[in-house]
């Protein structure tokens, strides 16, 4: 009997994996035609690659905040450590090569991982807000390094902003690296690592005391999800010219914040999809309001932000997955159920 | 040495405008639990009705105060009316970024034409400044007004929060919110009080912040609300002697920062010390960490 369950199980597996592939496969395929048609212009490319390595950064503050529950405010900084890690190198040394692109981008994750390690072991004791405000002004520590990161190193260009990164990340870099860390994200947290996880976000002295080993899962949290935002800062320095500090502050890790708490705590697919429908709401406000009322934008942002939250403070997606993202579970079908557990906690 | 003096004198005065801005952040927090993050916002907003009350409406600097507190204060309860009482059940990240969406809302608002404007305005202040150098001690008429007004409101505050009816459910309020209705509070009052005092406070604030540094714009709000709010957060969140201290060792580090090392450094020297102060005191140096429970 259990033997026939293990042969449905891995059956429906690879059912999901085909159907998942297949689906993505097509969607990569579809978006490719249309800008070869002509559809997608480069102002439109331009936001879907924004939109694309946003989700690869809020992914990395849904583990963060939405899994664990740590609460980061500065989670910009770590997408700005990416960015500009990433970005030095290809500016000093690689003539727009592939293979420096890439190392490039391991550095930019790796350098913002490293960071969230060293500041994680001290900070990640503190408690939701104090956490939230120490991460914030980490933030802004980070921010006034970048400003005057010239004094240092000239090429870092400092509060002037840093240009001359070769544009070698394209739409299909950036797709294929969304997809890749939405995987990796998605059996992460099947896997016994979101477990602990979840168990820290709904009661860290209680999953401390089940023999979870709080402060590591914690830090691993933090770090695998502040790599995240140096891997997205990375794709962000080669695909945009400039990089400027004031894009990496904390305005821009509220930015996340909002993404991963309007998608619902603890959702996957919420923070996809809102992730990408913000940064196109953003750009469409401009063009639905156009030029006369472009100051309207910021307004209506708010307010948008405002009736959303209100409407549904538990996010859009609370508790819900497309389940497809996930491995698939025994009969039970734990993935999908975690509704009642999944209510924000502050 | 007069240098020295001199400096620790400007840091006097912006510690006490902070500490107008922190107090509002404390007495929220102390009573909800809430990063009011559009408290920067109205602190801005009461220096624009200053500016506007001395220059254009005819006011004196009083009047000017008094007409921005009384319009931040109805602009506080409104605030909380919307955004923030129907999430009072809710998760608590959700009331947070309904602050951050007032906040936005705010700020882009008072940046249309038709509102503020986008740019920076020179105040003339109402008040001329006169340097004086009393034994020794390098000091202006303005700095002494500051001080004053500062002080003056806080034993306004202490007086109302320790010796009144109302400062008492306050201070139950925070303490309790269910045993507060059950002692016959009205909870949802106490609140809106709250949110009133704190923006009258904060206003006060921007007010006074518009004779010290004459130039104002709808973005004015972030920085100083950020480091009020890191002030009380340093003194002991929810404690109202604590915003008080913190804001003064704020405006003590940021000025000393500004006029010792360079200018750039002074909010990432702020914010470290933050960190290391939340590192060896979590609750602030005031704060009583109480032990932790299931």
């Amino acid at each position: 009997m259990e033997r026939y369950f293990c042969t449905l199980l891995r059956r429906r597996e690879r059912v999901r994996l085909a159907l998942l592939g297949g689906l993505l496969a097509s969607l990569y395929g579809a978006l490719k035609l249309l800008s070869l048609a002509g559809l997608i212009n480069e102002y439109w490319q331009r936001v879907l690659d924004q939109a694309l390595i946003t989700t690869i950064g809020a992914l990395g503050l849904s583990i963060i905040y939405g899994f664990a529950g740590q609460f980061s405010l500065g989670h910009a900084a770590f997408y700005g450590i990416g960015a500009y890690t990433a970005g030095i190198i290809g500016k000093v040394w690689s003539q727009g090569s592939i293979t420096f692109f890439l190392l490039a981008l391991l550095a930019g994750t790796l350098a913002a991982s490293f960071i969230a390690f060293l500041l994680g072991i001290p900070i990640l004791r503190l408690r939701s807000d104090y956490l939230g405000i120490a991460t914030l002004g980490f933030g802004v520590i980070v921010r006034v390094a970048l400003e005057n990161s010239n004094r240092f190193y000239p090429p870092l260009g400092g509060a002037t902003g840093m240009t001359g990164i070769p544009q070698v990340a394209n739409f299909d870099w950036i797709f294929w690296f969304t997809v890749g860390t939405l995987i990796l994200v998605c059996n992460l947290i099947a896997s016994s690592y979101g477990r602990a996880w979840l168990s820290i976000r709904e009661d860290e002295m209680a999953a401390d005391t089940l023999g979870i080993n709080t402060t590591r899962y914690k830090i691993t949290a933090f770090v695998l999800g502040c790599g995240l935002a140096g891997l997205a800062g990375g794709l962000y320095a080669y695909r945009y010219p400039y990089l400027h500090p004031s894009s990496f502050d904390f305005l821009k890790s509220f930015d996340f914040l909002l993404i991963v708490v309007l998608g619902g705590l603890g959702s996957i697919s919420g923070t996809v999809v809102t992730a990408i429908c913000w940064v196109f709401l953003l750009e469409g406000l401009r063009i639905i309001l156009g030029q006369a009322f472009v100051d309207w934008r910021g307004v209506i942002y708010a307010v948008i932000l405002i009736v959303t939250v209100l409407l549904r403070p538990q996010g859009l997606f609370s508790g819900k997955e497309w389940r497809l993202l996930f491995p698939s579970r025994d009969q039970d079908g734990t993935w999908g159920k975690e509704g009642k557990h999944a209510s924000l906690r502050g | 040495m007069e240098r020295l003096l001199e400096q620790i004198i400007n840091g006097l005065q912006l510690g006490f405008v902070y500490a107008l801005i922190a107090l509002g952040y404390t007495m929220v927090y102390g009573i909800i639990k809430l990063i009011n993050f559009a408290h920067g916002d109205v602190f801005m907003i009461g220096a624009f009705i200053g500016y506007f009350a001395y220059t254009f409406w005819g006011f004196s600097l009083w009047g000017a105060v008094l007409i921005a507190m009384i319009l931040c204060a109805v602009l506080g309860v409104l605030i909380e009316r919307i955004a923030y009482r129907p999430l009072r059940y809710a998760p608590r990240i959700a009331a947070l970024i309904s602050a951050l969406g007032v906040s936005l809302f705010l700020e882009y608002f008072c940046s249309l034409k038709f509102v503020f404007g986008p740019n920076f305005r020179v105040v003339q202040p109402p008040v001329k400044q006169i340097h004086w150098n009393l034994g020794g001690i390098p000091i202006t008429n303005i700095q002494i007004i500051i001080v004053a007004v500062v002080i003056l409101l806080l034993l306004v505050l202490q007086y109302l929060v320790y010796r009144t009816k109302i400062g008492t459910a306050m201070r139950a309020v925070s303490f309790d919110h269910d045993a507060a209705r059950l002692m016959g509070i009205n909870v949802d009052f106490i609140i809106a009080f709250t949110f009133a005092l704190g923006s009258a406070l904060a206003a006060a604030g921007g007010v006074l912040y518009t004779l010290a540094y004459p130039q104002i714009h709808p973005f004015m709000g972030i920085m100083p609300g950020l480091k009020a709010f890191t002030a009380a957060v340093l003194g002991g969140i929810g404690i109202i002697p604590g915003a008080v201290l913190g804001s003064l060792i704020m405006g003590q580090v940021e000025t000393l920062t500004a006029a010792y090392l360079t200018s750039q450094m002074r909010d990432a020297i702020a914010f470290l010390i933050l960190i290391i102060v939340l590192l060896v005191r979590p609750s602030g140096i005031l704060g009583r960490g109480g032990p932790e429970k299931v």
